[in-house]
């Protein structure tokens, strides 16, 4: 099969192209995985500066009730997911998952109330089947996934500065806030958030002005193309789950130590307690704990510990404790970085266990996450 | 005389010990380097078997030997600055010396101006 035919291109494919990225495939999509400058420069400069990534190869999907009621479309997708999205202010954003009967997690979704309608933003691998998930399970709304809009994000500590070049009222937004707001003229849709552990923002741009917008913020001396290498570099540092890897359906959200995004009123005793799919198991788990958790690895050596690596509780590779899921080199951290599953008798920090490279079993210390401080603007 | 293989790989002959690197254009593929693994002294390495690995921040990815031999010398400096192969590889950062089995194997590896043909 020619894989490169088949490859779908984002609204800033040329863009990359003619500032030299290197291109590889990912998620169905030829996108860029690194620019002339490199993983590690681009990662630094990230956490430094402000890095643009283009983010168009998600899913953007709005959901809308038929009868027009933000509460009717909140209460339709708290169906599928664990979280407060009744509760959820207008204007403001919450992280989330689609759960399924067993409490696996389907995919990871950022939610935003938009007054009448919610917007979600979805992973790329997985928006046609969440789409179709979706459309399945509320049936009293409208499901869209909007085919004609980009997602740049900007993220890093100048990222505020870079987009006020653009629209001087940013700096009033907090973290997870959601404006609509026109850059060049454009009517964007911004949320203050991202996947970098940094402050920044995610900009929904029309197709058609996707390369001015992206052109404009580019031009500001502090930003720099960045590509999917340092991306996932700098979610790993920030303790970020990348979704196939870190958790899937054989993860529950406690399991993957997400529970801080489940709030009060889907919990136990809560207003809307239960009601999404699996929540017998995760509702169980939350108040009896599970038999592993999602935990941060730091290897004690210099080599990358790479997804896959299985874990040891000794040296000799005789008792399996589980493996790793994210592993990489984090340039912030100056050292390798990891994450993985591992039975609750060996998750407390500064318990060590054994990863097996190459034939070899190098030790890993439990690290709380994330790797390094985020810089959220709270 | 130098001599290049298909896996990317350079060889300096003198006498009957051949310095390995990677080439130019192997390191501008991988990447910022943040790991390498050398072979131990002494060890007997075969022709197209695994010799070294480095890593970049995205992948790891195996070194092989150009030649069947035995490793009489290896360069620490690359070891403790993996991103030295990014900037000198075919110069300061060698990675191996490789007292050779029989010399006259050279002669079936690639010239310079055949290598640069491969890579294009």
């Amino acid at each position: 099969m020619d894989d490169q035919a088949a490859l779908r291109t984002t609204p800033l494919h040329a863009l990359h192209i003619s500032l030299g990225a290197k291109m590889v495939p990912f998620a169905g999509y030829d996108m860029p995985v690194q620019y002339p400058l490199g993983v590690m420069k681009e990662h630094l400069h990230t956490r430094a500066e402000a890095g643009l990534f283009d983010v168009s190869h998600m899913g953007q999907v709005i959901v809308k009730a038929k009868s027009g009621e933000y509460a009717d479309a909140a209460l339709a997708l708290e169906k599928l997911v664990p979280v407060d999205i009744l509760g959820l202010k207008e204007g403001r954003q919450r992280y989330g998952f689609f759960t399924d009967a067993n409490g696996g997690i389907l995919d990871d979704l950022m939610i935003t109330n938009r007054g009448d309608h919610l917007l979600v933003v979805v992973n790329a691998a997985c928006k046609d089947q969440d789409v179709a998930h979706m459309k399945a399970n509320l049936a009293d709304c409208d499901v869209t996934l909007l085919e004609d809009r980009a997602l740049i994000a900007l993220q890093g500590p100048r990222a505020q500065a870079v987009l006020a070049e653009l629209w001087a009222g940013v700096s009033a937004m907090k973290f997870m806030d959601v404006r609509e707001v026109p850059l060049h003229d454009v009517p964007c849709i911004i949320s203050r958030s991202g996947y970098s552990g940094e402050d920044g923002f995610e900009i929904s741009v029309p197709e058609a002005h996707a390369v001015e917008v992206a052109k404009a913020l580019l031009e500001h001396p502090d930003c720099e193309a960045i590509g999917l290498g340092a991306r996932d570099s700098l979610r790993l540092e920030a303790g970020l789950c990348l979704y196939g890897n870190d958790i899937d359906t054989t993860t529950s959200p406690i399991e993957a130590s997400l529970e801080w995004a489940l709030q009060k009123a889907r919990k136990a005793g809560g207003d809307r307690e239960g009601g999404f799919p699996g929540a017998e198991r995760i509702l169980g788990e939350l108040a009896n704990g599970t038999t592993r958790r999602r935990v941060g690895l730091k290897p004690e050596g210099k080599a990358p510990v790479r997804s896959h690596a299985k874990l040891y509780a000794d040296a000799e590779g005789r008792t399996e404790l589980g493996e790793v899921t994210s592993g990489t080199f984090g340039p912030s951290v100056e050292g390798p970085v990891a994450m993985g599953y591992l039975p609750i008798s060996h998750t407390d920090a500064g318990t060590q266990v054994y990863a097996e490279v190459r034939g070899k079993y190098l030790p890993m210390t439990v690290t709380a996450l994330p790797f390094i401080t985020p810089t959220y603007k709270r | 005389m130098l001599k290049f293989t298909a896996e990317h790989e350079w060889l300096k002959l003198e006498g009957d010990v051949a310095t390995v690197g990677i080439t130019q254009h192997a390191a501008d593929q991988l990447g910022d380097l943040v790991f390498v693994e050398l072979p131990e002294v002494g060890a007997e390495l075969v022709k197209d078997g695994n010799a070294a690995t480095v890593e970049s921040v995205k992948a790891a990815s195996d070194v092989y030997s150009p030649l069947d031999g035995e490793v009489t010398e290896v360069n620490q400096a690359i070891v403790d600055d993996p991103s030295l192969v990014n900037s000198d590889p075919q110069g300061a950062a060698w990675f191996f010396k490789l007292k050779l089995k029989n010399v006259s194997d050279v002669d079936g590896l690639m010239d310079e101006a055949a290598y640069k043909d491969l890579i294009g």
